[in-house]
């Protein structure tokens, strides 16, 4: 059953090469291997060990501190709505600069990826001179009612500034590489614009959709530079969990800074392990995992 | 052909909202912040803004921050290189282990990183302790943060890379070995022409990042003036002592490196799409 | 159901897609839109299906004006050349698809859906897939599924643009013939794009050979191989054998060779075309005919032999092909480099002075 269609990639084989033909495996091999061990395991195993060492009465004393556990909440649940706000703005962000043409659109492309590559101290004290009081953003708003700077909502915004570029760049290729016989089919058959983005594009969307929201969320659970600024940082209410390893750091406290350092560590790990797993296993089925 | 397809979407009302709402959007959300820092960066004319950037502790800032990059980059450069020729030319077991391990740096948290160096290599780290009875101190000091930086920056080039290598095939490489090149010649004449552009790019990305990492470096850094302040962390202290003005002119040289960045991407981009098309 | 075309036009931006087409699809036949790539006939295509909006001129089907009716209102079935599965449902998905997106008050009910579905999958011979995605079918199965979904709004008009373009010889065949009894039997109006003319022949009731955005011939098959209209369309539709000469006297010279016309004709420039079954070999000229070749090859293909010549004494663009049976080759036995002749029984001779050709026999004079 030879597939004819050049819609579905065929996956290359991953036959294994007995007699290397390309030069260089054992030298890069090795620099890799000496690079990654140094600078990513070592330390990594350092804080593992640390942690182990202090036992789990004291583990469990430390990441349970009423302050810490607010922390938790408040990253959690800003990072959620952060990355929500993404969700949404990256999929209208890379519909239009899939879709259609118009002049700057370079310009706006270009200004997507800013939150990578701005610095998050700039990002940080730009945000919070905007969203104060006396900034321009803070002016309007205050005449709502509304509060940013110095409050959780504050670090909702940072949030989202920084990780802006993941929905956007993780959903703009799979829309460019939809086929448009997919869609004139859909029509063809008599399907509604809004039933052919409902039932057609977005189950194709989603699970990029999904990977950039997970991506974005990762980021802004550990996200520092950008929150402390505008934060307000005030304890159980708009304190970070970076901030709260910080916080015990500046006290001296090394145990309870590994502590929660290596719960947020475990969460963004799994959390790395699990977006790389059920990304794998969707483009599995889409392009032609057999039985 | 040119043949215009039926697409959803494409009405020109729906057409006009959208464009307008992604528009405005981005205006406020990611243009705005830029105008900000430039406007807060010249509040007192240009002869203040030169006047700030000739402070001491600024200039020393810059320097430290410009080495610091200097140390890292090349570092990285050469790692992603080889571990995007290791990944994307050979097979062998652990091999997709390995391209997950890289996006570490991505998902862990900037302050962990630098707590990460700090238990290690600090006074009550066992390395620390160890390169102690020596009289080497690594952390507060620029060794740290010259260890951090390339911590949090070494996924960079290699993410650059792999992608558009495992596109390209190892065809013409092989092509290079059956007509005798050795693996330098093979590296500088066929792999590297078809690489630079987003091999630039990673560097220039690499480069950004490096310069302005703050979560870590601050941990690890002891942000002591005119010694180990890197520009992000003095943007933190001229903020604090109020010196808003001084505390943008710093954020307006860092934001106009990440400015070259995007426009080294555009450009890059661009080269590569116009390959493609030829 | 039947499609009129009426002036039809369609540029994109320069390029000049449909020039002035004019056309009549008869009700329930197969129609083949036949011609080279950059012909036009996809944008027609797409055009009767409402996918592209032509610039001028009219669509009618059954006498009903439907050129401002969108994609989604003219109810016809579409196979896309590609297939344009939708690869997140299952097979059973992407047919019901049609059925499922019609307004609440004409949907089907969910048992009628299945029902209907089932029969469709039933029809195409793979009811057994219903589960499986686009992804683990085959090229063939593909092009099944992609029909059974274009039916099941049950259609009365079935688009195809290019059904077996991205299949293998084997399975091309194969479903060739089972799209050919299909329509038998269920008696919609389809028409179908192809650029190969073999596929064209086999499979249609009626073939339109386009050239440069126009019709340049509507015929049968049959009718369309015996006498073709221009020059382009005999070239198109299979090999070729070619003497351009003058005319003088009755007689089309070319160096060497020569051919006695069987009809009277004015002196002019002129092309005689003749298909490779229409020729001879002998190995002395005739009393009509002297055409001298050298024998450049002898392929064996299968239940016949085709004999490649070069011409000797004249010249002509591309070598001469004849076609010998294997009893005439046993007999005769001829050889690479061996001389020989051409005798043609009947020809169509393209003249600058006639608009159509005429089409020529020896038969009678040969006695």
């Amino acid at each position: 059953m030879a597939d004819t269609d050049q819609s579905v990639r065929p996956r290359r084989a991953g036959v294994p090469v007995s007699r290397r033909v390309l030069p260089g495996f054992g030298l890069s091999l090795g620099v890799t291997l000496f690079f990654i061990s140094l600078v990513l395991l070592l330390p990594i195993s350092g804080l593992v060990i640390h942690t182990a060492g202090m036992g789990w009465e004291q583990f469990w004393f430390v990441v349970t501190d009423p302050r810490v556990v607010a922390s938790f909440k408040v990253t959690v649940l800003a990072a959620l709505a952060a990355s929500l706000f993404n969700c949404v703005f990256g999929l209208l962000m890379a519909w239009v600069l899939v879709r259609y043409e118009f002049p700057g659109k370079r310009l706006l492309d270009a200004i997507m990826d800013l939150p990578f590559a701005l610095p998050t101290a700039v990002a940080g004290i730009t945000l919070a001179t905007l969203f104060a009081e006396s900034g321009w953003y803070g002016r309007v708003l205050a005449e709502f009612g509304i509060e940013v700077a110095y409050t959780p909502l504050g670090i909702v915004v940072a949030m989202a500034f920084t990780s802006v570029p993941f929905v956007v760049r993780t959903v703009q290729p799979v829309l460019e590489e939809l086929p448009p016989e997919d869609e004139e089919a859909a029509v063809s058959l008599g399907a509604s614009d809004w039933t052919v983005f409902r039932r057609i594009l977005f189950p194709v969307l989603w699970p990029a959709l999904v990977t950039g929201g997970g991506l974005s969320f990762a980021r802004s659970l550990g996200e520092y530079g950008a929150v402390v600024f505008i934060a307000g940082n005030s304890p159980y209410v708009s304190e970070v969990i970076s901030l709260m390893i910080f916080v015990r750091l500046e006290e001296y406290d090394f145990a309870a800074a590994s502590a929660i350092a290596s719960v947020v560590m475990g969460v963004s790990l799994l959390l790395l392990l699990a977006i790389n797993v059920w990304q794998g296993r969707y483009l599995k089925r889409l392009h032609g995992g057999r039985g | 052909m040119s043949a215009k397809h039926h697409r959803v979407g494409d009405g020109p009302v729906i057409r006009r909202i959208l464009i307008g709402l992604a528009v405005v959007l981005t205006a406020l959300f990611l243009f705005m912040p830029l105008v900000v820092i430039f406007t807060q960066a010249l509040a007192q004319g240009w002869a203040g803004y030169i006047g700030n950037i000739l402070d001491e502790y600024t200039l020393h800032a810059i320097g430290l921050t410009l080495f610091v990059a200097l140390l890292t980059v090349p570092l990285n450069t050469v790692f992603g290189v080889f571990l995007a020729w290791l990944v994307t030319r050979f097979s062998f077991p652990g091999r997709r282990l390995l391209a997950t391990l890289i996006d570490i740096p991505f998902a862990v948290s900037p302050v962990v990183a630098g707590l990460l160096y700090l238990l290690l290599y600090g006074s009550n780290g066992w390395a620390g302790q160890w390169l102690g009875q020596y009289d080497v101190e690594l952390m507060f000091a620029w060794p740290g943060i010259v260890m951090v930086t390339v911590f949090v920056t070494c996924p960079f080039v290699a993410r650059e890379l792999i992608p558009l290598m495992q596109q390209q095939g190892r065809d013409e490489e092989e092509a290079a070995v059956v007509l005798g090149a050795s693996g330098w010649q093979l590296f500088r004449r066929v792999t590297l022409p078809n690489i630079r552009w987003a091999l630039l790019y990673g560097v220039i990305l690499t480069n950004a990042r490096a310069v302005g990492e703050f979560g870590a470096v601050s941990v690890v850094s002891g942000s002591i003036r005119g010694e180990t302040n890197t520009l992000p962390l003095h943007v933190e202290l001229l903020y604090q002592d109020y010196n808003i003005v001084g505390a943008f002119t710093a954020a307006s040289l860092l934001a106009g490196i990440a400015l070259i960045t995007l426009a080294v991407k555009t450009i890059v981009e661009w080269r590569q799409s116009r390959s493609e098309e030829f | 159901m039947t499609i009129e075309i009426d002036g039809i036009n369609k540029s994109f931006g320069q390029f000049q897609a449909l020039r002035d087409i004019d056309l009549a699809i008869p009700d329930g036949q197969l129609t083949a839109l036949l011609g080279p790539s950059g012909s036009g006939k996809t944008t027609l295509l797409r055009s009767i299906a409402g996918l592209e909006n032509p610039d001028r001129g009219r669509i009618l089907f059954s006498g009903e004006d439907v050129t401002g009716l969108h994609v989604r209102e003219r109810r016809v079935g579409f196979v896309f050349q590609h297939y344009a599965l939708f690869r997140h449902m299952t097979v059973s998905e992407n047919v019901a698809f049609g059925l499922k997106v019609m307004p609440r008050r004409e949907r089907p009910s969910k048992r009628e859906i299945r029902r209907r579905v089932r029969e469709l999958l039933e029809m195409v011979q793979l009811d057994h897939l219903a589960g499986r995605y686009p992804a683990q079918l085959s090229g063939g199965q593909k092009q099944r599924i992609a029909l059974a979904r274009a039916m099941a709004k049950r259609p009365e008009i079935l688009l195809l643009d290019e059904p077996f373009g991205a299949l293998d010889a084997k399975v091309r065949k194969e479903l060739r013939r089972w799209l050919r009894s299909l329509h038998d039997e269920l008696h919609f109006t389809s028409v179908f794009v192809t650029h190969d003319q073999e596929e064209a022949l086999e499979l249609s009731d009626q073939v339109v050979v386009m050239r440069q955005g126009r019709v340049e011939q509507v015929d049968s098959p049959l009718a369309l191989y015996s006498q073709p209209d221009s020059r382009f369309v005999f070239n198109f539709l299979g090999q070729v054998n070619a003497l351009s000469g003058a005319i003088s006297g009755g007689v089309l010279r070319q160096g060497e060779a020569w051919v006695r016309l069987p009809e009277s004709c004015d002196d002019d420039d002129a092309e005689l075309y003749l298909r490779p079954h229409e020729v001879r070999l002998t190995q002395e000229p005739s009393r009509d005919a002297h055409l001298p070749f050298r024998i450049e090859a002898i392929n064996v293909i299968g239940a016949e032999v085709r004999v490649e010549l070069r011409p000797d004494g004249w010249e002509s663009e591309e070598l001469w092909e004849v076609g010998i049976t294997h009893s005439a080759f046993n007999a005769r036995q001829p050889r690479r480099g061996d001389r020989c002749y051409a005798v043609p029984d009947v020809g169509h001779l393209f003249c600058d002075h006639l608009s159509e050709p005429k089409t020529l026999s020896w038969y009678e004079s040969a006695g």
